[in-house]
């Protein structure tokens, strides 16, 4: 499916089939989860971004089935297709973002996505304790929900942020890269 | 023309200070006030909050912008419109003596600004201004009432709402 027809489609089931929630409500919701993890695990940062993406995970696990659910869409060919119907489709319709596909390496298994808008930022400023800037990504649950959600259709990827406006960066930019098809594995045969 | 600001949380605690000066009739937005006029302006301030408690339940007009609640002056007498406290007697507050104006917001945060002129209308913009600041201030999860407000974005778009209004 080509891009443009991809954000067609993201649009289409993004005005029809969704159901729209306030923006404050997720951004707050979110920004209490993140702050509250940040709290529980007494600023140890890197394990807030382990459970982030843990939570994630299980977000993607269920919201796949959600998607095809609601988009119908077909099967796609190549890794370079699952790169655009997420940003194009996916993004579109559970968040109304679009982020850019970009940064292909020439074996096609790795991109970037990287966002103009990030919904999850809205109002953040991160704690200026020295530490939080080099080591919290933010929105790294977004990370957990691609990896759940591919994991459920065959795809190991690992998903993990590069930079983020949110630590001052001029950009906000997440990297996946396929580690492999996971292959049905078949039961083993009697004999 | 010099402005000292001050936040004020539900708890009488100083949130963020900022001293500036006017940047109109070219003014260019540094505060002139006098050494001993800088603790001064803290104490004013904080004295003013006793009136403003008083106001707060009074239940005039409705409005948060509270306009000028209070005038300390170096000459005794003087003041109009609304409520105006003089307390005479306080040297070293110049001439024309230092307002006290006062926007009160929903959440019982305070915000208080001195000035040594009169002036309505542009102070109430600019309070609305910073109240749009710290409401956004307060959205931010990590950030919680009665904080310190630390932001060096907030402290710089309080400027560049100075810059525009006062």
């Amino acid at each position: 499916m080509s891009a443009t027809k991809a954000a067609r489609m993201g649009e289409e089931v993004w005005k029809t089939r969704i159901d729209k929630v306030n923006a404050e409500l997720v951004t707050l919701t979110y920004g209490s989860i993140v702050a509250q993890l940040c709290k529980d695990y007494e600023g140890d940062y890197l394990e807030v971004n382990k459970q982030l993406d843990k939570m994630g995970y299980n977000i993607g696990l269920r919201l796949i089935e959600d998607y095809l659910a609601k988009t119908a869409p077909q099967r796609c060919v190549n890794f370079r297709e699952t790169a655009e119907m997420i940003a194009r489709v996916g993004f579109k319709i559970f968040l109304n973002i679009t982020p850019t596909v970009a940064n292909w390496t020439s074996d096609n298994k790795q991109f970037s996505l990287v966002f103009e808008e990030n919904p999850l930022g809205d109002f953040v400023e991160l704690p200026d304790d020295g530490r939080a800037q080099n080591e919290l990504w933010y929105s790294n649950l977004l990370c957990g929900v691609l990896r759940g959600a591919l994991e459920m259709v065959q795809m190991q990827v690992d998903a993990h942020f590069v930079s983020d406006t949110l630590r001052g960066n001029e950009t906000t930019e997440m990297r996946v890269s396929l580690v492999r098809y996971i292959d049905d594995e078949l039961p083993q045969s009697e004999d | 023309m010099s402005f000292y600001f001050v936040i004020i949380g539900t708890k009488d605690n100083p949130l963020y200070e900022a001293e500036f000066g006017t940047w109109k009739q070219g003014g260019d937005g540094v505060a002139r006030f006098r050494d001993e006029q800088r603790h001064l302006n803290q104490f004013i301030a904080h004295s003013s909050l006793d009136l403003l408690e008083e106001l707060q339940w009074a239940g005039t007009g409705g409005s948060m912008y509270l306009k000028c609640i209070e005038r300390f002056a170096g000459t005794a007498g003087g003041g109009s419109g609304g409520v105006v406290g003089v307390a005479g007697g306080v040297n070293g507050a110049g001439a024309g003596g230092v307002w006290v104006s006062v926007f009160l917001t929903a959440g019982n945060i305070k915000f208080v600004l001195l000035h040594d002129t009169r002036a309505d209308e542009p102070i109430r913009q600019f309070f609305y201004d910073v109240y749009e600041l710290y409401t956004k201030t307060l959205m931010n999860p990590f950030y919680s009432v009665d904080m310190e407000v630390r932001s060096a974005v907030f402290d710089g778009r309080v400027r560049a709402g100075v810059k525009k209004y006062l």
